[in-house]
């Protein structure tokens, strides 16, 4: 098993890697900060990967993806599944008061996790096997006030992976979109992270680490959330717009 | 993250104090500078917490930070020559456990629990069953990382900073941020252990019992009835063993199985039924005594089968007392005590007493010494159990013994301090940015 993650120090990555690893998964580990990727490739190693390396790049700003991930999967030594774990949650009163952060949202969280999607997905057409897991949000099924950029991307990505599998669907590969609830990761340090609709990254990780493997191409998790989404993608416009969620 | 958020469910395993808490959660080694000094520049005295089952205000800090190191769990390096293992602070020994028992190797000291980390093992200086054949934990420790709240960083051993390193060995996490421990492991054959189990009458047959055993048997330990009285007081289990020669390499699974899932209330806590739990035990142990080969986790880590057992004392929380006397008087002492918890009726299936060895505990606040421990939980019953632990005070203190700071949350300055004369040399090495509730109140003078 040869795994290629892009965004591996994000927490949900981090502890997908380790449930490689106790596989004896080979992993490529991409990323931003050259001191936490090698920190991650020691403990990776003596979880049990069979070998970790690491790539530093700015996912996303990177111009070439194609070219990029072709030398990934290069270094690696070939891959059969590709992780996208990277993103931003972004400020969103910010945002809605200053363009520029609202494109820079957008822009990490869809149009460069888009183009590396769809770099992979060619690279795991032409193989003819092989996963894309990309971690979405539930975020992406209904605008909320509270943060409706973030979920207009996420939003945009689950559109985009599904098609994606669905050009897989009579060739072999996979592409999967993860979509957590809440969870208990630094991107949500500070709020208040009490109750149980908040998830570890564990939990998540679980879920995403499996689906890599097998299942369909959306994935709630924790599974629970498929429901409450359903119900709060259903509720009319008069009731939803009332509710402070 | 590098800032601090407030929790009002910070609590420690005793659950008797219920404070909110200010809690920073970083991830990274390069974020640990930066934690501190976010907290320095709010005024908060910090501390560091791991998996919390310290069971009173040793890991409690209110008025001030907490740093959650869970998120530290790495392991850096791994040497199999030398047997030295290099990890973050926030390591689990439970995840130390799975990674290498099937390579062979194990802690040198593991305590009742797997559910502890590098960096609380060592502010501890923890203990275990082997502790007359290994010492404390922190002789297994050959390095560590310390960052002082100046920014400071700095690497520890026996031989660098020698006084700093016996200052953090067992210090409660006062000499400042604990980031990496290198540990020597020892080797095993097996990921079995052959274990006896021997019923025992009265405090002189376990003494008899522990002298005997500790020659040929690496972990001894008994478990007590400390609840029976008369001809039957000091009665309980003796269990010992050693890591099996042969057998599965591969450790047992261990996984809680189960998990508590709400306080169980006060009243089914009630002597009557704790007395027909201890006497159940005896006599289902006495049945089942004798030989057997079982896993590691059965034999070192039986309570980590049941998650957040502390449940089982309620929402009011519980008290331990754990206390060491001197060989001299280990007899008389702890039948003494042992009178004066039957005669109140508090008490706990949980009573473990153990004999520790002559080694010498290399940190200035490591609590094993040469004698007797005895651990007991307490239901929180109020000024009843505090009057009890009071009483027992009185024979330790008597005794010339000590009590355990990672099990305290009440003992007062002056038993502190006599129990631990080093404690104003300690003081010295003291982190002025870090603080705890425990070191609050036993510093007073």
């Amino acid at each position: 098993m040869r795994v290629i993650i892009l965004g591996a120090t994000s927490a949900i990555a981090a502890c997908t890697a380790r449930l490689y690893a106790k596989e004896g998964a080979s992993l490529l580990l991409v990323g931003r900060d050259e001191n936490r990727l090698s920190q991650m490739a020691a403990d990776l190693k003596a979880r049990g990967a069979e070998r970790v390396e690491i790539a530093i790049n700015d996912l996303a700003s990177e111009t070439d993806v194609v070219a990029r991930l072709s030398a990934f999967v290069d270094q690696l030594g070939g891959v059969d599944h590709v992780l996208l774990a990277y993103g931003i949650l972004g400020d969103q009163s910010a945002a809605e008061r200053d363009l520029a952060s609202a494109e820079e949202i957008l822009r990490v969280n869809f149009n460069s996790a888009a183009a590396w999607s769809l770099a992979a997905a060619s690279v795991l057409e032409q193989q003819g096997r092989g996963s894309l897991v990309v971690i979405g949000s539930v975020a992406g099924d209904r605008g909320r006030r509270a943060n409706f950029i973030y979920g207009a991307a996420k939003a945009g990505l689950e559109t985009l992976i599904e098609g994606i599998a669905h050009r897989f669907a009579d060739k072999g590969p996979r592409a999967v979109l993860i979509k957590p609830g809440p969870t208990i990761t630094p991107m949500t340090d500070g709020m208040n992270r009490k109750g149980l609709l908040w998830a570890t990254p564990e939990t998540i990780a679980a879920i995403t680490h499996a689906r890599a493997y097998r299942g369909s191409s959306i994935a709630y998790a924790p599974g629970f959330w498929r429901y409450i989404m359903l119900i709060i993608r259903n509720l009319p416009g008069a009731i939803f717009n009332r509710m402070d969620i | 993250m590098t800032h601090f958020v407030p929790h009002d469910d910070f609590r420690s395993w005793g659950n008797v104090l219920q404070v909110p808490h200010a809690v920073a959660r970083p991830s990274w080694r390069d974020q640990l500078a930066n934690t501190i000094s976010t907290g320095r520049q709010q005024g908060l005295p910090l501390l560091a917490t791991g998996l919390r089952r310290s069971y009173g205000d040793s890991i409690l800090n209110p008025a001030g930070g907490m740093i959650d190191m869970a998120g530290l769990d790495r392991i850096i390096h791994f040497d199999p020559d030398r047997r030295l293992l290099r990890a973050e602070a926030g390591l689990p020994l439970d995840v130390l456990l799975k990674l290498f028992v099937r390579q062979g190797f194990f802690p040198p000291v593991t305590p009742g629990t797997c559910y502890v980390t590098l960096g609380g093992a060592v502010a501890n200086d923890v203990h275990g069953k082997n502790h007359h054949v290994n010492g404390t934990f922190g002789r297994w420790v050959r390095r560590l990382g310390l960052l002082r709240s100046s920014g400071e960083e700095l690497e520890l051993s026996p031989t660098e900073h020698p006084d700093l390193f016996a200052a953090t060995i067992g210090g409660l996490g006062l000499t400042g941020l604990i980031t990496w421990v290198e540990i020597e492991l020892i080797p095993i054959k097996s990921a079995m252990m052959d274990v006896e189990n021997i019923p025992f009458e009265g405090l002189d047959a376990f003494f008899d019992l522990a002298k005997k055993s500790e020659e040929n048997f690496d972990y001894t330990v008994s478990w007590i009835d400390c609840l029976a009285a008369g001809a039957s007081l000091g009665r309980g289990i003796f269990s010992r063993g050693n890591h099996s020669a042969s057998g599965s390499p591969l450790p047992d699974r261990g996984n809680t199985r189960f998990n508590m899932p709400i306080n169980v209330p006060q009243i089914a806590m009630n002597r009557h039924a704790i007395n027909a739990f201890n006497a159940l035990y005896f006599w289902n142990g006495k049945r089942k005594s004798g030989g057997a080969r079982v896993g590691l986790h059965p034999f070192f880590y039986p309570l980590d089968t049941i998650g957040r057992w502390n449940r089982l004392y309620g929402k009011k929380g519980m008290y331990q007392y754990q206390s060491v006397v001197p060989p001299a008087v280990q007899h008389d002492a702890t039948k003494e005590m042992l009178a004066a918890i039957s005669a109140s009726g508090q008490g706990s299936f949980l009573a473990v007493l153990k004999t520790f060895g002559a080694s010498v505990s290399p940190g200035l606040l490591s609590f094993p010494m040469e004698g007797t421990t005895l651990a007991l939980d307490f239901p929180n019953r109020g000024d009843d159990t505090l009057r009890l632990m009071a009483r027992l005070d009185a024979i330790v203190l008597a005794a010339g013994g000590r009590l355990y700071p990672a099990k305290d949350g009440r003992m007062p300055a002056q038993m502190f301090q006599a129990g631990y004369p080093a404690w104003q040399a300690f003081s010295k090495h003291v982190d002025s940015g870090f603080s705890s509730l425990f070191w609050q109140r036993v510093s007073q003078m």
